[in-house]
């Protein structure tokens, strides 16, 4: 099929930021995530576990403790403020200042009508969750110390109320609690700095057990919703389950049983929650980790496969195939590389080493959410939540302009693209609607606004231009892809909702096919032009993807073309990437899918006989990013998780050999 | 398995002088498993708690007076029960402190013992064999009592038993060299009179012991030629002879046990349960001939389950109270905790067989007593009739026993042979060695070879020294010998097509080597001048095949070393070039197990010749007909070695290209070429 050469890359020092806290909503199954810097992400655990929203963090803004209050979010931070969060606009809607000092815990009652927050002066603050704000309701007896943790008994609202002050737990000076759950059957659960998990009668205050599950703290608790099993997350990076189990056969005396005990942190574990079926922790180490518990999910299923994820579901490289440029989004600036060259054919030295042009400081203090490099490389754009900002660069000498007067429909992006022949900027903007802007020398014209008729409020969170100008398609988070004819400036088509979310699109160069990958592995071909599914989209469904392709655990999240070989699709997750040539026969399900190895062993005329269209390479791991430029050199993108690790603090605990 | 746990000191004694006796003259059970109740031969009775080794209560009687009976315990009344010089009958409370205040009583004759057990009232028996309950011998202390032993006869031991519907006192006597048991019921009163049967002359029982299970009463004891002895009395016993006549008490051998050098003197046996005893004053059998071992045999398998060493001089003393051992030795009394698990084979082989109905269990009795008799022709319809059914698996402790009936009758008579019969049942896989340890030499004898060889393939356990004796009589075969054996083998070469697999590719081309490629000089000689040896197979086909049935038998290298050393150097010498052969064979031949059915592994052929060369190496490199083959093996183990060595360096250069590809880094930034296919 061909050779490539490949630039591979490895200077993005990408680094995620700590996970400090979580919270799930069972009802919507989405997992509110909050990072060290202030972002939060929202993980839809009913759709393979993918990201779907992004919120960008902010300076000063460090989210101590998440709460979902029905499909609200709050956070409340060590900045002292309880903040909602605007979900369709990935943005906080307003923030309350609490007036108690630093607020380590925000808790919201099961009926969602109150909101305790505690407060580093000791006190628990109570708000009234109302339909578009919080509103102060009153203050708790203010206790000796500050107010680490605190819990909601699960019973009914008028007792929750009444019990809200008994449920605290304060910071001495020898141990802190840092964690506590309430039952309802008035137990009360606690997690402290001693590495105690300890078990009190609620009703008398009496300790009932105490286990001792760690030399450092216990960080974090979680009990699932029936009661019968619970998580605490340690300082050692590992996480104890315990059950509340019968030691006799009659299934009375139940107790709480230390039962399991995982190690899928290197460090802290900051963060848990218990699902119905596994276990969510996150902590120092970046990593969200789902761990199923096989005694709740069927065995040898996707289902109970344990999953880690240390990348975000979208990019943050952007590349210009014409320029051979790379655009690095970090949180509080961007980088501009330019690739190496080598000589000719070869075993390639490199020739011209890559070297970083620009390195571009974000203003404000709100983090960068999207950015975008035109395919030429005399464009570079990036958002915040707040402000927007477009330059214009020469490459030849290095230099960077910024192209002061934006029109004022240009505030905010959720997503950014340029059209191929970088004349146009592509933005998409609240409910779902796309700012079209020209680029002209030396100025930007607002052209319109593409809509979308389902009237949907979801963010747009993937755009793509077609090489030949003549189409935008845009997919949203309500899981809706839209497409947009550039030419007539109007909707073209809506192509068929699916139930998951997709996480990639693209438009193929000359038969201006949409090929879509959703984030339950599914891949969709659509035509344009008949408005509907292709003969080939169509193959594919009926025969079915292969199970192996299905039970990749990371998002494809991007899609491209190769101009040589129209029928060649190429795109990239996690851990490889794949070229789909669509002129072969697909794979069957006893075919072997990755068969890269064998067909290489195997003498040119064999290979026909078992080659399939699923062309995979696992050469490269770690990639952030798969791209094709124009003269056909891919350019991979990898950051070693071993290098992530090398730069995270040293750990509590290491394990090491004869000790 | 049984086991002995770490004993601890209970107390100390004061033995007599003249150190024959231990000074305990009782330790007896209290009010539960952790007391006991010493007497000492002096004066003292003392109530120890066990586990804390320490004396409660200690009652001594006057200076001058003596103890002449152990102290029991009473658990009805709370009541210990002694009895002084002899006639004086004591009896006090836990909470008396001088014994002189307690109740006693003055009986008319002398008391040999005062006996009480759990559910029984305490029962004297007197020296001259009369028997009285306590009660009612206090209710008239001076009433006249009989005479029930002859002149010259003694009580040598006593004891009391209590079952479901009666109590028994029991009792031995000697006169003049015969020992006679007498079993005394009591309520209503029968006395019987047994005769135990002579051993050797001159031998006394050491010890007794009695217990009772299944309505019968059992008698364990002890000669000081180490046999253990069973007799079994029914509970409801004979219909009592008025005349006083002694009926012979029938005897059972439960064990043999070693006795080193010497009879035994100061020794005990006890019986635990129903299938584990406890001797004291016995060597341990693999520990030389010194007496001081307490070790706990289990008689149901003959086999030794624990056994300790007691330090210090041991009297003869043993009793068994709730899992604990009590045993005087030396200067102390020590108690050594026990446990005896219920054992049996089929348990620990996993496997509970189910018992056999009794009509099944008859028809073995019955073809066994007819191989006792019956002519050869009988018993083989008899074994084909047995061996016809189909649940012969279930047979397999029943077809053991054939077996060896078949076995011992053809060793007491040397005109019977049943070959065909013996060789079905071993073909059967139910036989082992242990079963019938005299079949596989009896096959030598007869010069069955053909039995041999089916015991040599189908029995897990042959001992290494029967194994050596195989070896032995295989590679000195005569000629004549292995004619015999091949007519045998085409008469029963039959469906089973038993010939094992040999491994050289066509039997005809080895046979014309001479079947009788024994041991004779001319050969030797010639073999060793031929250059190269390692084509020609030294011995014949069938000693060939039956060379390698010896070389597939397990073994343990220590065990047979000794046995090897009885092999001539000749023997060895022709052994080896056919072991040589062998080896050569494989190392040419890709897959030369594919050959044969059964042909030993080439690891088999190398611990072989090791084990060969171990134990015959002296010889080996004296004998100069040995010369040759060992410059050969050497130089040919040399090559191996040079081969391995060689393949070694090979290994450790693939190892480096493998770490080459493995340790490519990458660094920031490359530029490769990838190629998808």
């Amino acid at each position: 099929m061909g050779e490539f050469k490949v630039h591979r890359v490895r200077f993005f020092d990408y680094m995620p930021a700590a996970i400090r806290a979580m919270a799930f909503n069972r009802r919507t199954e989405r997992l509110a995530l909050a990072r060290a810097d202030g972002a939060l992400e929202i993980f839809n655990f009913a759709d393979n576990y993918f990201q779907e929203k992004v919120i960008p963090g902010q300076d000063g803004r460090a989210v101590e403790a998440l709460c979902w209050v029905g499909r609200r979010l709050f956070s409340a931070g060590l900045n002292g403020e309880i903040t909602e969060y605007d979900l369709e606009n990935l943005r906080p809607r307003y923030t309350v200042e609490a007036y108690g000092g630093p607020i380590w815990t925000i808790s919201g009652n099961d009926q969602g009508t109150l909101l305790a927050v505690g407060c580093e002066d000791g006190t628990v603050k109570m708000f009234e969750v109302l339909e578009d704000r919080i509103q102060f309701q009153r203050n708790l007896d203010r206790q000796k110390g500050r107010i680490i943790s605190l819990c909601w008994h699960p019973s009914a609202s008028l007792i929750a109320i009444q019990l809200g002050p008994e449920l605290l737990a304060q910071s001495s000076s020898e141990v802190v609690v840092w964690s506590i759950a309430f039952l309802s059957d008035h137990t009360i659960i606690s997690g402290d700095s001693a590495g105690k998990v300890q078990i009190w009668d609620g009703l008398t205050g009496t300790l009932a057990r105490t286990h001792l599950v760690t030399k450092w703290d216990v960080l974090a608790l979680s009990v699932s919703q029936d009661e019968s099993s619970l998580v605490a997350g340690t300082s050692e990076g590992t996480v104890v389950q315990f059950q509340f189990l019968s030691s006799t056969l009659d299934g009375q005396n139940k107790d709480w049983v230390r039962t399991r005990t995982f190690k899928n942190h290197s460090h802290d574990v900051r963060a848990l929650v218990h699902t119905e079926t596994a276990v969510v922790s996150g902590g120092m180490d970046t990593q969200l980790v789902v761990r199923p518990l096989l005694d709740k999910v069927e065995k040898n299923t996707q289902e109970s496969a344990m999953r880690k994820m240390a990348f975000p579901h979208r990019s943050l490289v952007c590349c210009a195939k014409k320029a051979g440029l790379l655009l690095f989004q970090f949180p509080d600036h961007l980088e501009l590389w330019r690739l190496g060259e080598s000589d000719g054919h070869g075993d390639l030295p490199v020739k011209r080493k890559p070297e970083k042009l620009i390195q571009l400081k974000r203003k404000g203090e709100d983090h960068i959410c999207c950015s975008a490099l035109s395919p030429c490389g005399g464009w570079l754009a990036y958002s915040t939540v707040t402000s927007f900002r477009l330059y214009r660069l020469q490459n030849n000498t290095i230099s960077i302009t910024k192209v002061s007067k934006l029109p004022k429909d240009l505030r905010s992006a959720h997503q950014l693209c340029f059209s191929t022949d970088s004349s146009r900027l592509f933005a998409s903007s609240i409910n779902s609607s796309v700012v079209v802007v020209a680029l002209n020398q030396p100025e930007c014209k607002y052209l319109h606004t593409l809509k979308p008729k389902s009237g949907s409020r979801e963010p747009v969170h993937l755009l793509f231009a077609s090489e030949d100008g003549k189409w935008l398609a845009t997919a949203n988070t309500a899981c809706e892809v839209q497409v947009y004819n550039l030419d007539k400036i109007k909707l073209h088509c809506t192509v068929p909702v699916y139930g998951s979310c997709p996480t990639a699109i693209a438009i193929h160069p000359t038969s201006s096919n949409l090929v879509v990958v959703h984030a339950d592995q599914q891949i969709f071909e659509y035509s344009l032009v008949q408005k509907e599914y292709t003969e080939w989209s169509r193959r594919l469904q009926k025969q079915g993807l292969h199970s192996l392709w299905l039970e990749r655990d990371t998002p494809i999240t991007h899609v491209t073309f190769n101009p040589k070989h129209p029928a060649h699709i190429i795109l990239h997750d996690m851990f490889m990437f794949c070229v789909i040539d669509q002129s072969l026969p697909l794979p069957e399900a006893k075919t072997r899918l990755f068969n890269q190895m064998i067909l290489r062993s195997l003498p040119e005329p064999m290979r026909i006989l078992h080659r399939h269209a699923f062309k995979m390479c696992k050469t490269f791991q770690n990639l952030m990013c798969v791209r094709l430029l124009e003269d056909h050199s891919l350019v991979v993108v990898e950051r070693p998780l071993l290098d992530i690790m090398s730069q995270l603090p040293a750990p509590v605990r290491q394990k090491r050999f004869a000790t | 398995m049984a086991a002995l746990y770490e004993g601890y000191t209970l107390c100390g004694l004061a033995p007599a002088q003249n150190q024959s006796n231990s000074g305990v003259l009782g330790v007896e059970a209290e009010r539960d498993s952790d007391h006991v109740v010493v007497t000492d031969s002096t004066r003292s009775v003392t109530l120890y708690k066990v586990s804390d080794q320490k004396p409660l209560s200690s009652w001594t009687v006057k200076q001058g007076q003596t103890l002449t009976c152990s102290a029991v315990y009473n658990p009805q009344t709370k009541e210990y029960v002694a009895v002084s010089d002899g006639k004086v009958i004591r009896i006090w409370k836990q909470e008396h402190l001088l014994l002189d205040q307690a109740f006693k009583a003055t009986v008319s004759a002398d008391v040999w013992r005062v006996h009480c057990v759990a559910g029984g009232e305490p029962v004297v028996l007197f020296k001259r064999g009369a028997v009285r309950l306590l009660d009612a011998l206090l209710s008239a202390p001076q009433q006249p009592i009989e005479e029930v032993l002859a002149q010259e006869e003694s009580i040598r031991w006593s004891t009391n038993i209590v079952t479901e519907s009666q109590q028994f006192a029991i009792f031995t006597t000697e006169q003049k060299g015969d020992h006679f048991l007498y079993l005394q019921r009591l309520n209503p009163n029968t006395l019987q009179r047994y005769r135990l049967e002579r051993e050797e002359p001159g031998l006394s029982p050491l010890s007794f012991s009695a217990s009772y299970r299944d309505k019968h009463i059992r008698l364990l004891y002890l000669y000081p030629n180490g046999h253990v002895y069973q007799s079994v009395v029914s509970e409801r016993g004979l219909v009592t002879d008025e005349g006083g006549q002694a009926f012979p008490l029938p005897r059972s051998l439960l064990l043999s046990l070693p006795v080193g050098e010497g009879l035994l003197e100061a020794a005990s046996a006890q019986a635990l349960d129903e299938a584990h005893i406890a001797v004291v004053g016995v060597p341990h059998p693999s520990a030389g001939s010194g007496k001081d071992f307490l070790c706990i045999w289990n008689t149901n398998f003959q086999t030794l389950q624990a056994g300790k060493e007691i330090a210090g001089k041991i009297y003869g003393q043993l009793w068994s109270f709730w899992n604990k051992l009590f045993i005087p030795h030396g200067k102390t009394l020590s108690v050594i905790p026990y446990e005896c698990p219920k054992s049996s084979l089929a348990s620990a082989l996993g496997k509970m067989r189910q018992v056999k109905t009794e009509g099944e269990l008859e028809q073995i009795c019955s073809t066994a007593t007819t191989f006792d008799t019956a002519p050869v022709e009988e018993v083989q319809r008899e074994v084909d009739l047995l061996l016809s059914r189909t649940d012969i698996q279930d047979l397999q402790p029943s077809l053991g026993q054939l077996a060896s009936t078949l076995v011992s009758r053809t060793l007491q008579d040397p005109a019977f042979y049943t070959p065909s019969s013996l060789a079905q049942l071993v073909h059967t896989r139910c036989l082992c060695h242990s079963v019938c340890p005299d079949l596989v030499l009896l096959a030598l004898e007869r010069k069955d070879y053909f039995l041999c060889q089916l015991c040599l393939q189908f029995f897990p356990d042959i001992p290494e020294a029967i194994t050596c004796a195989c070896l032995k009589a295989f590679i000195s075969l005569e000629p004549d010998g292995v004619s015999f054996m091949e007519t045998l083998i085409a008469r029963e070469r039959g469906p089973d097509g038993l010939l094992n697999g040999f491994s050289p590719t066509s039997a005809a081309e080895y046979r014309s080597d001479g079947l009788g490629g024994g041991g004779t000089r001319a050969q030797q000689d010639e073999e060793m001048t031929s250059p190269p040896p390692e084509q020609i197979c030294p011995v014949g086909l069938h000693k060939a095949v039956l060379l390698n049935e010896v070389l597939q038998t397990a073994y343990s290298d220590s065990f047979l070393l000794p046995h090897l050393k009885d092999l001539s150097s000749q023997q060895v010498v022709l052994f080896l070039q056919y072991l040589q052969f062998l080896y050569l064979k494989y190392s040419q031949d890709a897959f030369p197990q594919t050959h044969g059915l059964r042909s030993p592994s080439l690891s088999q052929i190398l611990d072989w010749v090791c084990v060969l060369l171990d134990a015959h190496f002296t010889v080996l490199v004296m004998t100069p007909e040995a010369k040759g083959l060992l410059v050969n093996l050497h130089s040919f183990v040399k090559s191996q070695v040079r081969l391995v060595s060689e393949l070694g360096k090979i290994e450790g250069s693939l190892q480096e290209l493998n770490k080459m590809t493995a340790k490519k880094d990458v660094g920031q930034y490359s530029i490769e070429i990838i190629e998808l296919f």
